[in-house]
C-alpha cells in the first residue's frame, strides 16, 4: 500500500530525513519508534503533505501513485489519516459541523450518500459511547478547551468515522493516562482490518502493549536503523535508545 | 479650494430649487433647514485633511451633481423585493423606495395599537408634537457636513414613537430600498425613534439596492431610549456595488436603558457609518457589535463613539472586519468618560481578518478619560486565516478553499451569534454563506 524509498527531507533550514526506506501493506501495523529529534513527526508530517517541509531526495508511493504530488486533501480523499500529536483548536466552527463535512466529503469522493443531520448524529454518538467521549464535546468548537485527552480521542474519533484506509497516529500516546490510553488503543484495534494499514508512531512501548504491532522499526538520526517484529519494542523498553549509537556507525546509511 | 466650493453650490442651487416645497413644512422645521443648509455651506465636504476623515476621502462623492432621487412606482421593485434579505420576515414593516414612502408595500397591522410608526413627512403634515421636541435634537450638524446636509433636505423616512410601559414583540423593519435609473441620485433619509419609559422594541433598519447603478443615500437616524427601556437596534447595509452610503446613527440613553446595536455593512463603494451614543443618565447599559465584510476596491469606514456622560454605566463593544480584494477598511473606537461618570465599564474590541495581500485596515481604538475610578479595556487585533487550522481541515478531506470559507464564516459568526431574534440571524448567516461561498448550512448549530 505504502512505499517509502530514500526519503530525504529538510525542514526549517535542517535535514531531518536522511534516507527512509519502509513498506507497508495491507493489514498491518507497523510501529515507528526513536528518540526525540529522530524524525517520527517529520515523517508523518511529510506523508501527511503539510507546508514547511522539503523532500530533498526519494519518493512516496501509495496505492501505485506518486503521493508527494497529491494535495493533503486529495490524500485524504484517497484514504490516508494523520491522528496529530498536537491536534489544533478551531474556534467558531463546532465539532459537528467539522466531523459532517469531513466525513461527506470523503465519501462524496468515495461515490457513497452524504449524511444529513440526524443520521450523522446517531452515528456520531454511537462511536463516542465507544470512545467513552461526553456528547457535550460534540456542539463545542473543535477542540477548544478539550483536555489532552479529551483532544486525542477526538482524533481517533474522527479516524473511526473516516474509515481510512492508511492511518498514521503521531504520538497519540503522550499526555495520555493509562485509562485514556486503554480507551484510545481499544477504539484503534476496532479499526484493524485486512484492508487497513496503521502505522503508530511512538517514543514510548506502553502504547505496543494495547496496539500490537507486525513490525517494529526504530528511527534514529533521519533513518530506520533497525526493524523487527514485536520484540523489538520490548528491546527497546530495556535498552533505551543509547545503544543505537553503536548500531547507528556499523550499519551504513544507504544510499 | 475653488473646486469645494463648487460641490457645495450644487447643493445649495438644488436648496434654492426646492424652497418652496421646504417652505411648507413648521416653521420650527424651516429654521432648522436653513441653519443647517448655512452650516453645511460654511463647513464644505470634510477632506483627508480633517482628523475624522484622515482615512476616508469623500472626493468621489462630493464631485458628483446629485439629483435628488424621485420615488418610483411599487410596482417596479415588488417583484425584485421578494428575493431581497430582510424581505419576508414575519414583521411589521415600513418600505422606503429611494427616500419615498410606499405604503403599498408597507404593513403595520402587527404593532400594537399604541404605538405610532410612519412617515416622517406625513407626521410633519399633521404636525405630531413629538417632533419639535425630539427632531434634530441628537444628532448635531455643527460640525458635521454630512447631518447638516441631510438635516437641510430632509423629507422622508420613519417616525416611530412607542409609548411608555409598551411592550413590541414582533420586530419592526424599517427598509430603505434604492432603486437607481438615469443621472446620479442622492437621498437623505431621516428617522425619528422614541422609546418611552420601560418601553422594549426591536428594530431593523436595512439599506438594500436592487441594482447596481451609482446613487448616494446620506442618512440620519435619531434614537432616544428613555428610562429603563430595552431596545434592539439591528442595521443591515447591502447598498449597490457602485453606491455611496453615509449613515449617522445618533443614540441617546436615558437612566437604566439598555440598548444593543448591530451594524451590518456588507455593500457599497464607499461607506461611513458613524454611530454615536450618549449615555445620558446613571445606570445605563450600551452593546455595540458590528461586522463589515469588504472585497475588490470597496471602502468601509466604521467610526462609532461611546460617551460615558453619567456614572454607573457599561458600555461593550465588538466590531469585526474580514477584507479581502484590494478593499480598505476603517475602524475608529472612541470611548469617553467625562469627569463625573465614576464607575464606569467600557470594554472595546477590534477584530480584522485579511484574507488578501492588498486589503488594507486602519484601526483606532481612541480614549478619552477623565474620571478615575472607571474600567476600561480596548484590543484590536490584525490577522490572517489560520494555516494551521487550514491543514487540519484539508487534512481531513476538505479542499483549501472550502477550508478558507469555513473559517471566515466562523470568525464573521461570532458577531451574528449575538442578534437575538433568530430569523434574523438565519438571514444573515444566509447572506454571509452566500457571500462566502460556504458554511453551515441551516441544519447545522
Amino acid at each position: 500500500m505504502l512505499k517509502i524509498s530514500n526519503l530525504q527531507a529538510r525542514t526549517n533550514g535542517k535535514e531531518i530525513l536522511h534516507g527512509i526506506n519502509l513498506e507497508v501493506n495491507a493489514g498491518e501495523v507497523h510501529a515507528i519508534m526513536g528518540p526525540n529529534g529522530s524524525g517520527k513527526s517529520t515523517l508523518a508530517h511529510v506523508l501527511a503533505g503539510r507546508d514547511g517541509y522539503q523532500v530533498t531526495e526519494g519518493e512516496v508511493t501509495y496505492e501505485g501513485r506518486n503521493l508527494l504530488e497529491m494535495a493533503p486533501e486529495d490524500r485524504a480523499r484517497e484514504g490516508i489519516f494523520l491522528a496529530f500529536q498536537y491536534p489544533v483548536e478551531i474556534p467558531g466552527v463546532s465539532n459537528t459541523y467539522f466531523l459532517r463535512a469531513a466525513l461527506n466529503t470523503i465519501r462524496k469522493h468515495r461515490g457513497l450518500e452524504e449524511f444529513d443531520a440526524m443520521d450523522f448524529l446517531g452515528l456520531v454518538r454511537k462511536k463516542m459511547t465507544l470512545l467513552g467521549m461526553d456528547e457535550s464535546l460534540m456542539n463545542r468548537p473543535v477542540n477548544e478547551g478539550f483536555s489532552g485527552g479529551e483532544k486525542k480521542r477526538n482524533e481517533i474519533l474522527q479516524m473511526a468515522l473516516l474509515e481510512p484506509k492508511l492511518a498514521i497516529l503521531d504520538e497519540t500516546d503522550s499526555g495520555l493516562d493509562i485509562d485514556a490510553l486503554k480507551i484510545v488503543a481499544n477504539g484503534v484495534n476496532s479499526l484493524r482490518s485486512p484492508e487497513r494499514s496503521i502505522i503508530v508512531v511512538t517514543h514510548y512501548q506502553r502504547l505496543l502493549n494495547y496496539i500490537v504491532p507486525d513490525f517494529v522499526h526504530v528511527l534514529y538520526d533521519g533513518r530506520i536503523v533497525k526493524s523487527g517484529g514485536k520484540e523489538l519494542a520490548l528491546e527497546l523498553e530495556h535498552r533505551g535508545y543509547g545503544w543505537l549509537d553503536e548500531t547507528a556507525e556499523a550499519t551504513p546509511p544507504e544510499l | 479650494m475653488t473646486e469645494v466650493k463648487e460641490y457645495q453650490d450644487v447643493y445649495l442651487a438644488s436648496f434654492a430649487r426646492r424652497e418652496k416645497e421646504f417652505a411648507a413644512g413648521p416653521s420650527w422645521l424651516r429654521e432648522i433647514r436653513r441653519a443647517a443648509l448655512q452650516r453645511f455651506a460654511e463647513l464644505g465636504f470634510p477632506t483627508t485633511h480633517d482628523e475624522e476623515w484622515k482615512h476616508t476621502s469623500v472626493e468621489r462623492i462630493a464631485s458628483v451633481p446629485f439629483e435628488p432621487a424621485q420615488a418610483g412606482p411599487a410596482g417596479a421593485i415588488i417583484d425584485a423585493l421578494k428575493g431581497l434579505p430582510l424581505c419576508g420576515l414575519d414583521c411589521s414593516r415600513l418600505v422606503f423606495l429611494n427616500g419615498h414612502y410606499q405604503r403599498e408595500l408597507s404593513s403595520l397591522t402587527g404593532l400594537p395599537k399604541e404605538v405610532r410608526a410612519g412617515s416622517l413627512a406625513e407626521a410633519l403634515a399633521n404636525g405630531s408634537p413629538a417632533l419639535e421636541q425630539h427632531l434634530a435634537r441628537y444628532a448635531h450638524f455643527q460640525n458635521h457636513a454630512f447631518v447638516a446636509l441631510n438635516t437641510a433636505f430632509l423629507n422622508d423616512g420613519v417616525f416611530l414613537e412607542i409609548p411608555k410601559g409598551s411592550i413590541v414583540q414582533k420586530p419592526i423593519v424599517l427598509l430603505f430600498i434604492s432603486a437607481a435609473s438615469g443621472p446620479p441620485t442622492v437621498s437623505h433619509p431621516r428617522t425619528l425613534v422614541i422609546a418611552g419609559r420601560e418601553s422594549q422594541a426591536t428594530l431593523i433598519e436595512g439599506y438594500i439596492a436592487v441594482d447596481e447603478e451609482p446613487y448616494f443615500t446620506n442618512a440620519v437616524t435619531e434614537i432616544v431610549a428613555g428610562e429603563g427601556a430595552v431596545l434592539e437596534y439591528a442595521k443591515f447595509q447591502q447598498e449597490g456595488r457602485a453606491a455611496f452610503h453615509v449613515a449617522t446613527v445618533q443614540v441617546r440613553q436615558e437612566r437604566s436603558s439598555n440598548v444593543s446595536t448591530y451594524s451590518f455593512a456588507l455593500g457599497g463603494a464607499l461607506v461611513r457609518e458613524e454611530l454615536g451614543t450618549l449615555l445620558a443618565g446613571e445606570g445605563a447599559e450600551a452593546a455595540l457589535h458590528g461586522l463589515y465584510m469588504t472585497t475588490d476596491r470597496q471602502h468601509v469606514d466604521n467610526h462609532t463613539t461611546m460617551d460615558h456622560a453619567m456614572p454607573h454605566c457599561s458600555s461593550r463593544e465588538l466590531y469585526k472586519g474580514i477584507l479581502d480584494g484590494q478593499s480598505t477598511g476603517v475602524f475608529n473606537g472612541r470611548v469617553i468618560v467625562r469627569k463625573d461618570a465614576q464607575k464606569t465599564d467600557s470594554k472595546q474590541g477590534n477584530k480584522n481578518l485579511l484574507l488578501s495581500e492588498d486589503a488594507v485596515i486602519n484601526t483606532k481604538p481612541q480614549l478619552e478619560i477623565f474620571a478615575d475610578d472607571v474600567k476600561c479595556t480596548h484590543g484590536a487585533t490584525i490577522g490572517q486565516v489560520d494555516p494551521e487550522a487550514i491543514f487540519y481541515l484539508r487534512s481531513r478531506g476538505i479542499a483549501c478553499n472550502e477550508a478558507r470559507g469555513i473559517l471566515t464564516f466562523a470568525f464573521a459568526n461570532e458577531v451574528i451569534e449575538r442578534v437575538k431574534y433568530k430569523p434574523m440571524r438565519d438571514r444573515l448567516k444566509a447572506a454571509l454563506r452566500a457571500r462566502l461561498g460556504a458554511g453551515p448550512g441551516r441544519e447545522d448549530a
